[in-house]
């Protein structure tokens, strides 16, 4: 394939395909047709049984009781202090079965999380990691190309709605139209078996050549969801950052029955956010990166960038930081340090990129 | 890959080509490979020094930030304005995209750089391309 690999979190993945053009090719190509990422690394945990709905509501903070069957939501799993597990999609496959898709980094410490959060529901927690390969099929010509290989009918898939349907001849595949990079697409949970992932891709690249498919890595994955303003582990949410400072607010559903970081969040929200998450765009020459510091006018410290890249698509520098919040209203100016220079940056409104709406 | 005879190479990928008393500087096609789509270079102004073996500046891919080391030490009599705005120039033609042209103090330090064959040996070691 002509991949350039790298280890992440103990996986040789592809950062990018320079056969296919590189990251900036692969990026743009998922912006304006289509572009499929291998993402077997990422995690799934299955709750089924009697107490499944009760278990996710308890672990999670986003209202799984109001998931019909087939649908999907964003959520997460947070410590009791209200920070982050990790951030996942919860699916609702049947009546009393959940499917929670992780990442890769976390995947033991998840696993071993909710098992241990478990023990007093009735409620049977499979790791199912290694029973995938999961498929990513992004970008607005995404459906056209996975309805060639599939019986689904997809059109009749809302975004983030799961389904299934024979996929390369392979039968009660799970279909979900979720994805992490800004754009409509699918991804696709095929057996992990090395023979049948690599016939799966194969046909996803063959179908997708006339229009125009990039086989994308981890590269443009990173920038596409940068764009999209999505957050990453270990980046813009952790356990030691919480829900209100990463404005994660609309997945977190208080009013719903109790939660694990339920009592500590509602403190919080009461004391106020000391930082919180913005949008950077650079002013002056320089791409800010994770960990830089962020600094005032004077040169003092107070933030740092959590992610920063050139944004292949937008054609700018963009970051994302953490700053107290009398600095993150839109149109002020920051800077960020840049080998041992302040560099001016702006707060920009967020997501950087949103998809078009299309009809 | 085709590496210029008349060029000298840095283990740290980095070229030179002398001419009397200047010498022009850039990256090799194995590091503009090696890195990815470039995006960004940082280099210094005319008439900074720039000492052999230390940094004058940096180059950015979309994943990655690189430093750039002097093959040679000497004062910037010229820099490549068209990179600011059109960094992947690099990407294009790494072997004639330079960077920056100094005035050689010493051009006998030329010397212990390595040549084009031993350079293309080192990297065929290194990176198996």
């Amino acid at each position: 394939m002509g991949a350039k690999m790298v280890e992440f979190n103990g996986w040789d993945m592809p950062v990018e395909y320079p056969p296919a053009g590189g990251i900036i090719a692969e990026h743009n190509a998922v912006r304006t047709g289509v572009g499929i990422f291998d993402v077997s690394h990422m995690g799934d945990i299955r709750l089924s049984g009697l107490d499944a709905l009760a278990a996710v509501q308890h672990i999670s903070m986003n209202d799984a009781s109001r998931l019909a069957i087939g649908q999907a939501q964003y959520s997460a799993l947070l410590y009791p202090q209200g920070t982050f597990v990790d951030d996942v999609i919860v699916h609702r496959l049947a009546e009393a079965d959940y499917l929670l898709v992780i990442n890769a980094g976390t995947r033991e410490k998840d696993f071993n999380w909710v098992r241990d959060n478990m023990r007093q529901f009735n409620c049977k927690v499979e790791n199912l990691s290694d029973e995938f390969t999961q498929i990513a099929v992004q970008g607005p010509k995404g459906v056209e190309l996975l309805q060639k290989l599939t019986d689904a009918d997809l059109s009749a898939v809302k975004f983030y709605w799961v389904t299934r349907g024979t996929v390369c001849g392979l039968k009660n595949t799970l279909i979900a139209r979720t994805g992490y990079t800004g754009e409509d697409g699918f991804e696709i949970y095929v057996p992990p078996h090395e023979s049948t992932s690599a016939m799966v891709w194969n046909k996803v690249l063959e179908a997708g050549k006339e229009l125009g498919v990039a086989p994308c890595g981890l590269g443009a994955r990173n920038t596409l969801r940068l764009e999209a303003k999505l957050p990453l582990y270990g980046h813009e949410i952790s356990d030691n950052i919480n829900v209100w400072e990463a404005g994660l607010d609309r997945f977190c559903k208080m009013e719903k029955p109790d939660f694990i970081g339920r009592a500590a969040l509602e403190k919080a929200k009461a004391e106020g956010v000391k930082r919180t998450l913005v949008g950077l765009e650079m002013i002056e020459r320089g791409i800010a990166r994770d960990g830089y510091k962020v600094l005032d006018e004077n040169g003092s410290e107070i933030g740092y960038v959590t992610s920063g890249s050139f944004a292949p698509f937008l054609k700018k520098n963009i970051a994302l930081a953490y700053v107290p919040p009398q600095f993150a209203a839109v149109g002020s100016t920051v800077k960020v340090e840049i080998r041992g220079l302040g560099v001016k940056t702006q707060v920009v409104p967020t997501p950087f990129y949103k998809r078009p709406k299309r009809t | 890959m085709a590496y210029p005879s008349d060029f000298r190479y840095t283990k740290e990928h980095e070229w030179i080509k002398a001419d009397g008393k200047t010498g022009t500087i850039g990256i090799t096609a194995f590091a503009q490979e090696s890195l990815g789509d470039i995006v960004f270079v940082d280099l210094p102004k005319v008439g900074a020094e720039v000492t052999a073996g230390k940094t004058f500046g940096t180059v950015e891919s979309v994943k990655a930030v690189s430093d750039l080391y002097a093959p040679a030490s000497g004062t910037v009599t010229e820099v490549n304005a068209e990179l600011a705005t059109a960094p992947e120039k690099i990407n294009k033609d790494a072997h004639g995209a330079w960077m920056i042209k100094i005035a050689l103090k010493d051009p006998s330090e030329l010397g212990s750089l390595l040549s084009a064959a031993d350079y293309e040996k080192f990297v065929n070691e290194e990176g198996g391309h």
